[in-house]
């Protein structure tokens, strides 16, 4: 079965687009002094429009995992265990992530990753592995 | 400012949780009408004297379900909400039938959740059925930002939250399991429940598969089908009734997010609000809830609710399970028909079983696992993954 993969909208379309060029690009607001994620049309505090596209390391910490060891839903099913994470960017946003390159075993909070970009049919996505 | 009281459940009624429905299949609508006029009989209170509703999502009719509902039915009302706060559904129609009757606008509510078979279109389902709680339309944030990775259904974010408070707090495994043993002991003592006859101990639990670290099989909630329906009164109609009402006299709702991912903190829940809210309101401290009523779709839900609805301090809820008997005859008595975790969750109407059984304990209409003396109960319902928090407190009087 397919997996399900992401489908820029106008709003989205920068951040994907350097996603697939290598890059983390994320909009910041510079009236809260804050990034965003994931990219919207309106500052998620003070609902401005005027919010500025920057690129950022990527680099951030696990904020949480799972070991999924049985699929979340059938397109995964042959792709167990599922390292299914949060991580916290350095800048301070919190993104939905997959960990690779590591054992399930060595996963812990608080460990640093940095970006692998996985391209995917169309898509690139943002994967983490061990800094 | 909040509620007076002078609203009551006054009626319910409930489908056995099966696995493999025996049930005949009926349309939302169908089943609706059903669970209605069982709620009613149960009250004593005529059909025709029904002038409100509230429905979650209804199966088909993603718009106007309560229009539609009311013409289904044949019955005009004053007062029709569709709630969509997922699991925390049914405890959001409780508290906005009450004030709608408080307001005046109605007297008799009808909420009710059907969960059991439905037909099948010709040709079989149309959507893949494998998205659950996540939008994969397009444009969603779901389908855009989580569910690529694979972050999708309920296991994995409620697992991400244990992961979490382990790092932050350590994580008492055995606590965790002792929250399932305690509720299977109570379903022990209750005949409709799913996993009544079925004791398990803590290593059971332990010892079940490994879902998606660090839950266990047995700390996961069962997919079942079922229904419920639950009918709210005035305090003038509550009183003539078949049963002790369970008055509303407080509740709270918070919602902050819907995926985990983006929570300003993992472990700190949106519960916190809204229980303050519903003690403040019905100004019933901790210590005089006779039987709560948590949410469990998983075991760290329920610790967590322990913790965040003021039971205990943060970080202190394994003490807090280890140190109380939490069965029907203990001295915290807590999901006393089993929980979802043995009870079985039908659906939406899972939320709905903690607000029938809270009604049912106060009524003194307990099976077994009746409590000797019940005028206060706490309920929680809780959607999504930890986002939608609705607290009610019912009282008998």
């Amino acid at each position: 079965m397919e997996k399900p993969l992401p489908v820029p909208t106008p709003q989205t379309q920068p951040f994907w687009d350097a996603l697939a060029e290598g890059r983390v690009e994320l909009q910041h607001c510079a009236d809260c002094e804050r990034y965003i994620y994931y990219p919207r049309t309106h500052c998620p505090g003070c609902l401005t429009r005027d919010l500025e596209w920057r690129e950022l390391s990527g680099n951030g910490v696990v904020h949480t995992y799972t070991i999924a060891r049985r699929p979340t839903a059938p397109p995964w099913s042959e792709d167990l265990p599922q390292l299914i994470a949060v991580v916290e960017l350095d800048e301070g946003p919190r993104l939905t992530t997959e960990l690779v390159n590591v054992e399930p075993d060595a996963i812990e909070v608080g460990m640093r990753v940095q970006p692998v970009f996985q391209a995917v049919g169309e898509a690139t996505l943002l994967l983490y592995e061990p800094a | 400012m909040g509620l007076r009281g002078d609203a009551a459940i006054v009626g319910v009624a409930e489908w056995k949780p099966e696995r493999r429905p025996t049930r005949e299949p009926m349309f939302s609508f169908e089943q609706y009408a059903e669970l209605a006029k069982e709620a009613l009989d149960d009250a004593g209170i005529g059909v025709d004297e029904v002038n409100g509703l509230c429905t979650t999502g209804v199966r088909e009719s993603s718009m106007f379900a309560p229009a539609t509902l009311s013409e289904y039915m044949g019955k005009p009302v004053n007062f029709a909400e569709h709630v969509d706060l997922g699991g925390a559904s049914s405890a959001g129609m409780i508290w906005r039938a009450a004030a709608a009757i408080e307001l005046g606008l109605c007297d008799v509510v009808v909420c009710a959740t059907p969960a059991g078979p439905t037909p099948q279109p010709p040709g079989g389902p149309v959507n893949p059925g494998y998205l659950g709680a996540s939008s994969g339309a397009f444009g969603s944030p779901q389908a855009e930002f989580d569910i690529p990775y694979g972050n999708l259904a309920q296991n994995c974010g409620y697992a991400q939250i244990a992961q979490r408070y382990a790092a932050e707090f350590g994580y008492d495994e055995r606590a965790l399991a002792k929250i399932a043993v305690d509720q299977r002991t109570n379903a022990c003592a209750y005949p409709p429940a799913f996993f009544h006859g079925q004791p398990i101990t803590v290593d059971d639990v332990l010892n079940s598969p490994m879902i998606a670290d660090p839950l266990h099989l047995l700390e996961i909630v069962m997919p079942c089908s079922g229904g419920a329906a639950v009918v709210l009164a005035s305090r003038e109609r509550a009183l003539r009734t078949n049963h002790r009402p369970a008055f509303l006299t407080g509740f709270g709702e918070h919602l902050a997010f819907k995926t985990p991912s983006y929570a300003e903190d993992l472990v700190r829940t949106p519960m916190k609000p809204a229980a303050d809210k519903a003690f403040e309101m019905a100004d019933v401290a901790r210590s005089e809830i006779d039987a709560a009523q948590l949410y469990d779709c998983y075991t760290i839900t329920v610790l967590l609710a322990l913790e965040d609805m003021g039971f205990c301090e943060k970080g202190e809820g394994a003490r807090f399970v280890n140190e109380h008997d939490l069965t029907y005859s203990g001295d915290f008595p807590l999901n006393t028909n089993g929980g979802q975790l043995s009870f079985g969750q039908p659906g939406m109407s899972g939320g709905m079983s903690h607000v029938t059984e809270g009604a049912r304990q106060i009524m003194g209409r307990g099976d077994a696992n009746q409590l000797e003396s019940c005028d206060t109960v706490l309920v929680l319902n809780n959607g999504g993954i930890m986002s939608e928090q609705v607290a009610l407190i019912l009282r008998g009087e």
